[in-house]
């Protein structure tokens, strides 16, 4: 028995939104990167897929989700097996790995970035991180993107200023490859929550969070996206849900996430 | 057989226009102390491969490097390293970008002694258009394409270790050794600095002999330097020192890197280092970071 919360904040509609990503996926890593998308594999393996698999986000594998603050130094963990970096891309090449990140970037093709902004290969105007992991995961295994202020300084109009992973890009796929070798998985927004669904893979609105139009949505990407007739309203979590949130994020840090930490429900 | 030598020694073995290979992760077990050591010598021209952080910015920031071979820079908890930035953005070096995959598998190429390794990833990003020595090829065995990944062969690598022999068995004991073995394996020389020294006749007590990654005929050089990774961490040791690293960071607004090389770096030896940045019983105390 389920009892649906009255009262929650965005933040946690975000991480219920997300889990639900991962809940038939099997048995695959769940990698979140950032605070949101690592509560979100969390309370998946809470609740949703207990198959799924889970590091301590630095050398092991956990059969129980840490909390991701509170912990103190020399508390246990539920440890597996070791699971050092190197290790992490033989499971990526392998396939069985679904990772939620934060891009800086994303386009219409769903291709993202977290390199650079500006300028060129040799002078970027603005050094980010480096393409890191992003193009191996993204042609390896599913990837689903969470972004906190949804824009269109992320979604950007043409391409993405270094495309840092492949998408459904008609002119940079590979000699051999369709469409159906890549896998992007859901958008989690701060407005609504999408997938890459709609026709020949364009962007396309799922659920509207409450409070939000999709005037809104529209007004805020840089790119078209499908939308459909009857778009619902992102589903509100359930008292059981923010239950287990919080007991993985004892001390809240999921409430500095978003800016002001909104409430979930803007009506 | 005897590899241990000064840190001053061991740097001696570099020469201008080389490639160098760092060991550790980020802000973990990065072999500052040599790189500190290079910072205080005459060499230029310098092409780093490394999973970057204050390694690959302070490096860039003396002015030593010529190419940076990497996939990240980034301090972790500062994500963004301040002085590769300023590097970059100003223009001050060439690049090879690449995933984090594909340079573990250039070292392993290396390693190996075999020109290049196929793999899908770079297929349908940037990172095949804009690194000009990064060949995408035909199979013979299927009709895809596939990125060759060329051997990154490294002159000299240097990685950090919690202890050594005089031989150069070397131990790590952290949770992570990166891939600090493929960097000892794809480098013609591996120097290696070391928290302690210890007899050979350590490694045939329990398990410690499951510790050792590699072998000793992939260190050339010893050098004992306590407290050698700071202010990254060396798990289980001690953890990496924040306070440290947002000085680090807020001088590269502030007074640049000449006014932080002043006051930690330049014309200072190793032990004056550490007496500036509180001891080694401070450094040795350093919490370690939970994640």
């Amino acid at each position: 028995m389920t009892t649906t919360a009255t009262e929650y904040k965005l933040c946690e509609l975000m991480i219920c939104a997300g889990a639900e990503a991962f809940a038939d996926n099997g048995e695959v890593l769940a990698t979140g990167i950032g605070i949101i998308p690592r509560l979100a594999a969390s309370l998946a393996m809470k609740t949703s897929n207990p198959d799924l698999m889970m590091t301590d986000s630095e050398a092991w594998m956990v059969s129980q989700p840490n909390a991701i603050s509170g912990r103190k130094l020399g508390d246990g963990q539920n440890q597996e097996s070791w699971m050092g970096f190197s290790r992490i891309f033989d499971n990526v090449w392998g396939g069985k790995r679904h990772a939620m990140v934060g891009p800086s970037q994303i386009d219409q093709f769903g291709q993202t970035n977290i390199s650079a902004l500006g300028g060129t290969y040799r002078q970027p105007k603005v050094q980010m991180l480096g393409v890191r992991g992003f193009p191996g995961n993204s042609i390896s295994h599913k990837n689903s993107f969470c972004v906190p202020a949804h824009s269109k300084r992320t979604f950007v109009s043409g391409e993405c200023d270094v495309v840092c992973s492949i998408g459904y890009n008609r002119k940079r796929l590979p000699k051999g490859y369709s469409f159906e070798d890549i896998a992007l998985g859901v958008v989690i927004t701060d407005l609504c929550v999408m997938d890459w669904r709609g026709p020949n893979h364009q962007l396309r609105l799922l659920s509207l969070h409450p409070g939000i139009s999709v005037q809104d949505v529209i007004d805020n990407t840089g790119f078209e996206l499908s939308i459909s007739d009857s778009v619902s309203t992102t589903t509100a979590p359930t008292k059981e849900q923010l239950a287990i949130i919080e007991s993985l994020d004892p001390k809240g840090l999921r409430y500095k996430q978003l800016l002001n930490n909104p409430a979930g429900d803007r009506r | 057989m005897d590899k241990v030598v000064s840190a001053k020694d061991a740097i001696a073995q570099i020469s201008d226009g080389m490639t160098i290979g760092i060991g550790g992760w980020g802000p973990r077990r990065k072999p500052m102390a040599l790189i500190r050591e290079i910072i205080r010598s005459d060499l230029k021209d310098l092409t780093i491969v490394a999973y970057g952080g204050a390694d690959v910015g302070m490096l860039c920031a003396a002015g030593k490097v010529k190419k940076v071979i990497f996939a990240f820079v980034s301090l972790d908890f500062i994500p963004l390293e301040p002085y590769f930035r300023q590097a970059r953005q100003n223009a001050d070096i060439d690049i090879m970008e690449i995933d984090e995959g594909m340079l573990l598998l250039g070292l392993r190429a290396a390693a190996w002694n075999i020109p290049f390794i196929p793999t899908s990833v770079g297929l349908g990003t940037d990172v095949i258009r804009n690194a000009s020595d990064l060949a995408v090829i035909d199979s013979p065995y299927d009709d895809k394409e596939w990125v060759a990944m060329p051997a990154l062969k490294l002159d000299v690598s240097l990685v950090h270790v919690d202890r050594a022999d005089k031989r150069g068995v070397c131990q790590i004991k952290g949770p992570d050794l990166y891939m600090d073995d493929w960097f000892a394996r794809a480098a013609e020389i591996t120097i290696a600095s070391c928290e302690e020294i210890v007899d050979s006749d350590y490694f045939s007590g329990a398990d410690e002999a499951r510790f050792v990654y590699w072998e000793r005929s992939e260190t050339n050089v010893v050098v004992p330097i306590s407290g050698g990774a700071h202010p990254t961490s060396c798990a289980p040791l001690y953890g990496f020192d924040v306070e440290h690293f947002k000085e680090y960071n807020a001088s590269a607004k502030e007074d640049g890197f000449d006014d932080y090389s002043a006051s930690y770096i330049d014309g200072k030896d190793e032990s004056e280092y550490q007496q500036a940045v509180g001891g080694l019983d401070a450094i040795t105390s350093l919490p370690l970071p939970i994640y």
